[in-house]
């Protein structure tokens, strides 16, 4: 709908294996990073440091269901439930050691990751079918529900699960090496869905559904696709957390966990995958920095998400990334109105 | 342009944060000045009645203690932290006490699966960790530096199955709050005892939050028990029981030390008649318990619950601890901690055991017309 | 046969405030496509202040008579206010936003009053008791007790389906009634028609939260009041408002008592093993209902043109 009208101009791109071979050496770079930091870093930083990476990642596919494609989750924490279920029960059960540590790692996360995309075809080929509040709602329930189905459950098969009393013991692996190759790893795929030419088919829907079907972009597809992808990152953020906490509680995994990763989204900018990362820095590092306030922090923050709708409702960015994004038109003016009240319009008018 | 400021004003936001901070845990210079403990609890949040109860309870003890002069002649400070009744926020908390604030031990959690979160983090650097009420039998098992100065929920389960037996009750229904691993831990060791010769009628459960219960108390009431076992905590108990004498159950109901409130003598005829275990009888003369009460009295105008009497004898024994340790620091507090013998506290005569829990014997309290009456002592449950 | 009736009896009563919230929901949803996150924590107001008027009231009248209108009005009359409040500094700014923007504004509304309302100088953590305004007290009953109907369980039915007449007769027969519908069926139209649309939506929202604020009281009676006690129930009376058709007022009240009803039934029949599972079924009900009958049972129909 953002009918846009200044000229198309195209930025000038780096060569593929240049950008590959970047993102490389800064993977292999957070390696020595991550020991430097856990060795001379106050580990109480270095808490929040990692909470900041399992937030990122969060925020960060979060934002490709509720930002990129426009479809509104509100049950992203349900899914890292099961990505950190599924991490946190094998890890406890098979308390790997040595040189199986970093297989098993892999293995767990990717294995958490596709649980979570499972769990997310499941819910999402059907709610996905509605609409705007409608989807929230949905989405929301099912975060109900896994949060019920899980205090319910003392254990599966030989897998103790923990039920309402959560699950400890689960070794503590992840670093800062894993967390932040974790959210690298997520940066770099949403980033390269969501500004390729397949990718221009999810901004397509959540500008209008209707016209992008009737362009020929497969919503359903990309719809279920967005939800599918973001449900795997954030079960992957939920593996991290689980190797990286050591313990599990049911409860954190309930909507308001959800809604604090949407505020992230909607603060850093719908749509913006470096707002995303802002945001995720800001709201992780704010209510620790409010501790000395005691009872008013989350005044202060509920009054900050309200403030901040009311005077920057786009987000922080807006749309737009920190930087302009290479072979992406220039950015286009932020939208006046919202897509849905035109659409209204249109329909009404 | 803007969004260039805006960008510089963000990088200026997080440059105040203090990362030059570089202070490491433990370097901080305890040898002078106050001692600084720690207390991490839910402040905010769903339960936190319970634990702004223990912090009133913790706050009595040190004001006492710092007007008799503190110990090793130092006053005691607190930092007390707020986990939102969540167990991620309790590992913050108890990071930023431990690496920022360098406190040299901690007092908390009532909730045990916060206990659990944060005690794997207390037990990393070697900080003394004293919960004043969390009963997972599992809480302790974390490491040497984790104890309690409440029940376990095996000796509490069992006390009631005991005592159940021993009031020749041969039906008795269960009622479970499943979102609480208090609760479920009371009822689990409960029916290990008493289902070996009692009968289980009914097994129902509700979650922390409910208001209405007249369903499973509709279907309780159908399985003719003798008794119901209420192993929940005193802002669900009132509820239920009001609830039940609507419809007409007038069993007796007996439940833990989750009972432990002025809000359940006051409820009034519906309580009457009913039993909890607890760690101490008001009527007990000892000069603790009287000496507590009316100081509690006369500093928060309220009669204490289980978690201020538990949150008020953790401090206190925390305190004896540094106090027989010489000197404020976390390896010689809890190796003082792990020797506590027959230390008088409010909520009984605590003595630490190999297991790092607290060993006191259990009380049974009869509620009849707003007051409570001693009817049975128990400290063996014999298993 | 005695026990089922009870069930049916407890299962009404529990969704009368369902119903009672789930109307506010569905008032506000009708015109402004707007989830009022923040209607729980109205109906929350509702109990808090309906407590502090109790309490203040009975320190000087012993009579139910003069203290329970207080206590109902006044609540009523507070929670209109906050919810005009609401209204007017966190959405009214946001008219033309994004509905995700007027969302999370719900949202920091509704963290907001939670936790203001667990500052011990407003009202604190702890659950506290009603005074003792009315007791509940069985007012019907067969000779062997089995089936008990309090005088609360008749009270919340009453007022939940008054107030469903009431709201029809407002929505329908007056004129304020008429600029609603004409709002909610095109908003922008009937500003063309001469609607002042920022007073009928200012109006929307002091009425569904001087409802929740009666919810708030009845449950402040027979249960207790909690700084917290807002979330779940909201939730669920969206669900009610969802299962009986959002926009509908019959179906606010119907989805409610369907809800309430199923809750209970589930509670009461499913094997002791199962019962911890009864939250999950107002969301699997929701579920269901959305992917067979998006509608609800009176939803009316609507198509998205293009």
């Amino acid at each position: 709908m953002n009918v846009n009208m200044t000229p198309f101009r195209r930025l000038p791109t780096l060569p593929v294996w240049v950008i590959n071979s970047a993102l490389t050496a800064i993977l292999v770079g957070l390696w020595p990073l991550g020991r430097a930091l856990e060795q001379n870093l106050n580990p109480y930083y270095l808490q929040i440091l990692i909470l900041v990476g399992i937030n990122i990642m969060l925020a960060v596919s979060l934002n490709l269901v509720n930002g990129i494609t426009g479809q509104f989750s509100l049950g992203h924490a349900g899914f890292m439930a099961v990505g950190a279920y599924t991490a946190g029960v094998l890890l406890r059960h098979y308390q790997p050691e040595g040189g199986a540590i970093v297989p098993a790692m892999l293995g767990v996360l990717i294995l958490g990751g596709l649980l979570a995309a499972a769990a997310g075809l499941i819910v999402g080929i059907p709610t996905l079918r509605l609409q705007g509040d409608y989807l929230a709602i949905a989405t929301l329930g099912f975060g109900e529900i896994i949060n019920v189905v899980i205090i319910n459950t003392e254990s599966v098969g030989p897998f103790y699960v923990g039920g309402s009393a959560g699950l400890h013991g689960i070794p503590i692996y992840a670093n800062f090496f894993w967390t932040f190759g974790a959210a690298l790893f997520c940066v770099v795929c949403v980033w390269r869905l969501a500004y390729s030419n397949k990718g221009k088919a999810f901004a397509a829907i959540r500008e209008d559904e209707i016209a992008a079907g009737a362009m020929g972009v497969n919503t359903t597809y990309y719809k279920v696709a967005a939800f599918v992808i973001g449900a795997f990152f954030a079960g992957v953020a939920g593996g991290v957390s689980a190797t990286w906490f050591g313990n599990l509680d049911p409860e954190s995994f309930r909507f308001m966990r959800s809604i604090e990763i949407v505020a992230m989204v909607v603060l850093g900018g719908s749509g913006s995958i470096t707002g995303a990362i802002v945001a995720a820095i800001l709201l992780t590092w704010l209510p620790e920095q409010l501790r000395a306030v005691q009872e008013w922090r989350l005044v202060i923050y509920a009054l900050v998400l309200i403030l901040m709708m009311i005077f920057r409702p786009a987000g922080l960015l807006g749309n737009r990334e920190l930087w302009p994004v290479p072979g992406r038109r220039k950015p286009a003016p932020p939208a006046t109105s919202d897509p849905d009240s035109r659409q209204r319009m249109m329909a009404e008018g | 342009m803007k969004r260039i400021a805006f960008i510089v004003l963000l990088v200026l936001a997080f440059g105040l944060t203090p990362m030059a901070c570089k202070q490491k845990s433990g370097q901080r210079d305890n040898s002078t000045g106050d001692i600084l403990i720690g207390e991490y609890g839910s402040m905010t949040g769903p339960t936190a009645t319970f634990g702004q109860s223990s912090h009133e309870g913790l706050m009595l003890a040190i004001e006492q203690i710092n007007a008799e002069g503190g110990v090793l002649g130092r006053k005691i400070k607190i930092i007390s932290e707020d986990d939102q009744s969540k167990a991620d926020e309790a590992v913050n908390a108890v990071q930023k006490l431990i690496n920022r604030d360098g406190v040299v031990a901690i007092i908390g959690e009532v909730a045990s699966k916060r206990s659990l979160a944060a005690g794997s983090v207390c037990q990393k650097y070697k900080i003394p960790m004293l919960s004043p009420a969390s009963t997972n039998p599992e809480v302790t098992k974390t490491g040497d530096y984790i104890f309690r100065t409440c029940f376990t929920d095996d000796f509490q389960g069992k006390v009631n199955g005991q005592f159940a037996l021993r009031r020749g009750w041969k039906n008795v229904a269960i009622l479970t709050d499943v979102n609480n691993d208090y609760s479920k831990g009371l009822a689990h060791f409960f029916r290990e005892v008493y289902g070996k010769s009692g009968n289980i009628v009914a097994d129902e459960s509700y979650r922390e939050g409910d208001k209405d219960f007249k369903a499973q108390l509709t279907k309780i009431k159908g399985t003719n028990p003798d008794a119901v076992f209420l192993p929940g905590y005193y802002t669900d108990v009132g509820l239920i029981l009001r609830q039940a004498r609507v419809l007409g159950l007038n069993v007796p109901f007996f439940g833990g030390d989750g009972w432990d409130s002025p809000d359940t003598l006051t409820l009034g005829d519906v309580v009457n008649g009913c039993f909890y275990s607890n760690h101490y009888s008001p009527e007990d003369p000892r000069p603790e318990v009287q000496a507590f009460l009316k100081a509690y009295q006369a500093k928060y105008n309220k009669t204490p619950d289980a978690m201020a009497t538990l949150g008020y004898d953790a401090a206190r024994v925390m305190a004896d601890a540094i106090k027989r340790a010489g000197k404020a620091d976390p390896k010689a507090i809890r190796d003082a901690l792990a020797q506590t013998r027959d230390f008088a506290g409010a909520s009984g005569i605590i003595t630490i055991d190999a297991e790092r829990n607290a060993k006191k014997p259990a009380v049974i309290l009869e509620i009849r017309d707003g007051k409570t009456h001693l009817v049975d002592t128990i400290l063996d449950t014999g298993t | 046969m005695d026990q089922l009736i009870q069930q049916l009896i407890n299962g009404l009563s529990v969704g009368a405030t369902y119903a009672l919230i789930a109307l506010g929901y569905t008032m506000v949803y009708g015109i402004l496509r707007l989830i009022n996150f923040a209607h729980g924590e109205v109906y929350m107001v509702g109990a808090v202040s309906s407590y502090y008027l109790a309490e203040w009231s009975m320190g000087w009248t012993h009579s139910l008579w003069v203290s329970l209108p207080i206590v109902v009005v006044g609540s009523m009359v507070t929670c209109a206010i906050l919810g005009f409040l609401i209204e007017f500094l966190a959405y009214r700014p946001l008219r033309d936003r994004p509905r995700l923007v007027v969302l999370i504004s719900a949202i920091g509304v509704s963290l907001l009053l939670q936790n203001l309302a667990q500052f011990q100088a407003i009202f604190g953590p702890t659950p506290k008791r009603f005074p003792e305004l009315i007791q509940s007290t069985p007012v019907l009953y067969n000779a062997a007790h089995t089936i008990v109907l309090t005088n609360l369980d008749i009270l919340s039915l009453g007022l939940s389906l008054g107030l469903m007449v009431i709201m029809t007769w407002v929505v329908l027969g007056t004129k304020t009634g008429l600029a609603l519908r004409a709002v909610s069926f095109r908003f922008d139209i009937s500003m063309l028609m001469g609607i002042n649309t920022g007073k009928i939506i200012s109006f929307t929202f002091m009425f569904g939260s001087a409802l929740a604020a009666v919810a708030g009281t009845i449950d402040a009676i027979r249960y207790d009041v909690r700084p917290l006690m807002g979330l779940m129930p909201g939730l669920k009376a969206f669900v009610a408002a969802v299962l009986g058709g959002i926009g509908s007022i019959p179906g606010a009240v119907v989805g409610g008592l369907l809800m309430g009803l199923s809750e209970t039934l589930v509670k009461g029949y499913l094997p002791s093993a199962y019962t911890g599972y009864a939250d999950a079924v107002a969301f699997v009900v929701l579920i269901v209902i959305l992917l067979v009958r998006p509608t609800g049972l009176f939803g009316r129909v609507a198509p998205e043109k293009v």
